[in-house]
């Protein structure tokens, strides 16, 4: 591989990490929210409101019934409203954030159902408003599954943000595509799967290894 | 403050049922709840008392009648005049339901935090509860280092820290073994003692009764069959279903060679009636029975006997065998002197 390519590699490794950080920070700024209302709001529960529960779940589970690439090419317009481009860097963050975002939502509100009833009656039994139980009770006590949601969530954006080239967005996706395969450069092709590979590993350790700590159902003179 | 500490008040309680009949959970319940005492209700699996506890700290609402507790009606309750009820009203769990993501301490600190109270004044307050239920070298553990009786007092120590009237305990010892729920019981009456604090328990144990209550309500499909002091209860018991609770936990059970000959009336003249003779306080009923032989001439033979502690006054029970056409004149004279007796059945 010629010396010429590394700085490229590097400026494609960059770019993906930036995309990703932003569209993963964005989407669990949504994505949490969302989460925790689609896990309280059946009827009789925390925040009961079955019919805007069953609304938001319709459209979470659309959203996602959309392939990415398909996605992207269907919010044009509205990205162009938000960012005043739908191509580039920022258009593709504006398109993954919208992908992950009911994703995300969907994993936190399985690892809040997976809290024990007898906790929200205890903290009720207590005199905790709505909202007190969800930050003192639920958001902690399923954090290793937010947490193994969220590692999830951004292998996946890993992924995605390599289709984000199509929209011009950059990174090691488009890298991929436009040396490896268009001026087919097969070393280069495979120097972006390396570094993919790479990333996700350590992505996916460093999630493991933060839900752990964070993980105190088991005791910790017994092992794990 | 004189008058009950919680009141049930005609207290009816209805899950409505789709394209069915609603489920009545609870029946016109009247209860009165003594202050500073502890009362326990006891019942079979779906009798209503889980429904019946929680109306008191408003996790369920009556769907007619009140319920009363210091003073206050928690059916009608606003949701924050609710939210400050439940301060005052202590919880514990069967499951402990403590968090697995807090030590015990920052456990016992978590109704504080929920009530608002500022940072420096927990700490202190967190250790002198921690000190109360003897739990000061597991501070800073979690609930999944703890063995069940530990947990428990986590769970007893969080529900007092925001200075409760009145405890309420669902089955908080049906997940311990014998030895730990005899912990958790003295602790339970040692606070009660300490700090004046009313406490309801449920249970479907009588032994829990037995030991720690001064009060008992038995129910049954929703309705209260029996309520009273319990040794009251205990004595004479007047509904099939308490009875079938005290057997065994008063240690008088008919032994097992007599039990598979009795019949419900006498077979012959020479058959002998098997009496149950109960006694509280300072009778005693040996000399009795021996004035029964000696002053009577009837022949008193003790088939089982048990003499125990209920609601800090001895208990005893008897079950003898006697002379059947006797069996009217030794009933009289036991009764004359104070002792209670049931004719349980026949042999021979
Ligand atoms: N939310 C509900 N919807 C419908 N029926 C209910 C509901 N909660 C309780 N019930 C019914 O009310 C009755 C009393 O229930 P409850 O939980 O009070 O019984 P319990 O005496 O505490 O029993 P256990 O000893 O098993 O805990 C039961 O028949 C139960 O099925
Ligand atoms: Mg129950």
């Amino acid at each position: 591989m010629s010396a010429n390519l590394i700085p490229i590699l590097w400026q494609a490794t960059l770019l993906t990490l930036y995309m990703v950080f932003m569209s993963a920070v964005l989407a669990t700024l949504i994505g949490l929210p969302l989460g925790v209302f689609l896990a309280t709001s059946r009827r009789g529960e925390l925040f009961s409101a079955p019919a805007l529960n069953t609304a938001l779940g319709l459209i979470v589970n659309a959203t996602r019934s959309l392939p990415y690439i398909i996605l992207i090419i269907a919010i044009m317009p509205f990205t162009r409203k938000l960012v005043g481009t739908s191509i580039g860097t920022n258009a593709a963050i504006v398109s993954l954030t919208l992908a992950a975002a009911p994703f995300i939502a969907r994993l936190i509100e399985t690892a809040i159902r997976e809290v024990d009833s007898g906790l929200i009656e205890a903290a009720r039994a207590m005199g905790a408003t709505p909202m007190q139980i969800v930050r003192k009770v639920l958001i902690p006590e399923a954090m290793p599954g937010i947490i193994l949601g969220l590692t999830l969530a951004v292998v996946s954006l890993i992924g995605y943000s390599a289709m984000a080239g199509t929209v011009g967005g950059g990174g090691l996706g488009d890298l991929g595509i436009r040396y490896g395969y268009q001026r087919f450069m097969p070393e280069v092709m495979l120097a972006v799967v390396v570094i993919l590979i790479v990333l996700v590993q350590l992505v996916q350790s460093a999630g493991e290894w933060i839900a752990a700590r964070f993980d105190k159902r088991a005791p910790r003179n017994r092992g794990r | 403050m004189t008058g009950p500490a919680i009141s049930f008040q005609g207290v009816t309680r209805r899950y409505p049922q789709k394209g069915g009949s609603d489920v009545v959970a609870l029946h016109d319940i009247w209860l009165d709840v003594p202050q500073g005492a502890i009362t326990g209700i006891i019942g079979r699996s779906g009798a209503g008392k889980s429904t019946l506890l929680r109306m008191v700290n408003g996790l369920e609402r009556p769907s007619a009648g009140k319920v009363i507790v210091n003073e206050r009606d928690v059916g009608a309750a606003s949701d924050a005049s609710l939210r400050r009820i439940r301060r005052e009203v202590g919880m514990i769990f069967q499951h402990f339901n403590l968090l697995a993501s807090r030590t015990v301490a920052e456990n016992i600190a978590l109704p504080l935090e929920i009530a608002g109270e500022e940072r420096a004044r927990i700490a202190p307050r967190v250790t002198e509860l921690i000190e109360r239920v003897g739990l000061t070298a597991q501070a800073g553990r979690y609930p999944a280092e703890l063995s069940g009786g530990q947990k428990q007092r986590v769970g007893i120590a969080r529900a007092l820290a925001t200075g409760p009237r009145v405890l309420l305990s669902d089955e908080a010892t049906s997940a311990l073994d014998p030895d730990t729920t005899r912990q958790v019981l003295d602790l339970l009456q040692a606070i009660n003692r300490d700090l004046g604090l009313t406490i309801l328990l449920i249970t479907h144990e009588m032994a829990v009764v037995r030991d720690i209550c001064s009060h008992v309500a038995v129910i049954e499909g929703g309705r209260i069959v029996e309520a009273g002091e319990t040794y009251a209860v205990f004595s004479k018991p007047a509904h099939p279903t308490t009875r079938s609770f005290l057997t065994g936990v008063t240690g008088v059970a008919v032994p097992q060679f007599v039990a598979g000959q009795m019949r419900d009336a006498p077979q012959a003249p020479e058959a002998e009636a098997v009496v149950q003779i109960t006694f509280i306080g300072s009778h005693a009923t040996d000399p009795m029975l021996a004035r029964l032989t000696s002053e009577r001439g009837i022949s008193v033979n003790i088939l089982a006997g048990a003499i125990e502690e209920i609601g800090t006054r001895p208990f005893g029970s008897l079950i003898v065998a006697l002379p059947a056409p006797r069996l009217e004149e030794s009933r009289r004279f036991l009764e004359e002197h104070g002792l209670l007796t049931e004719v349980l059945g026949y042999v021979g």
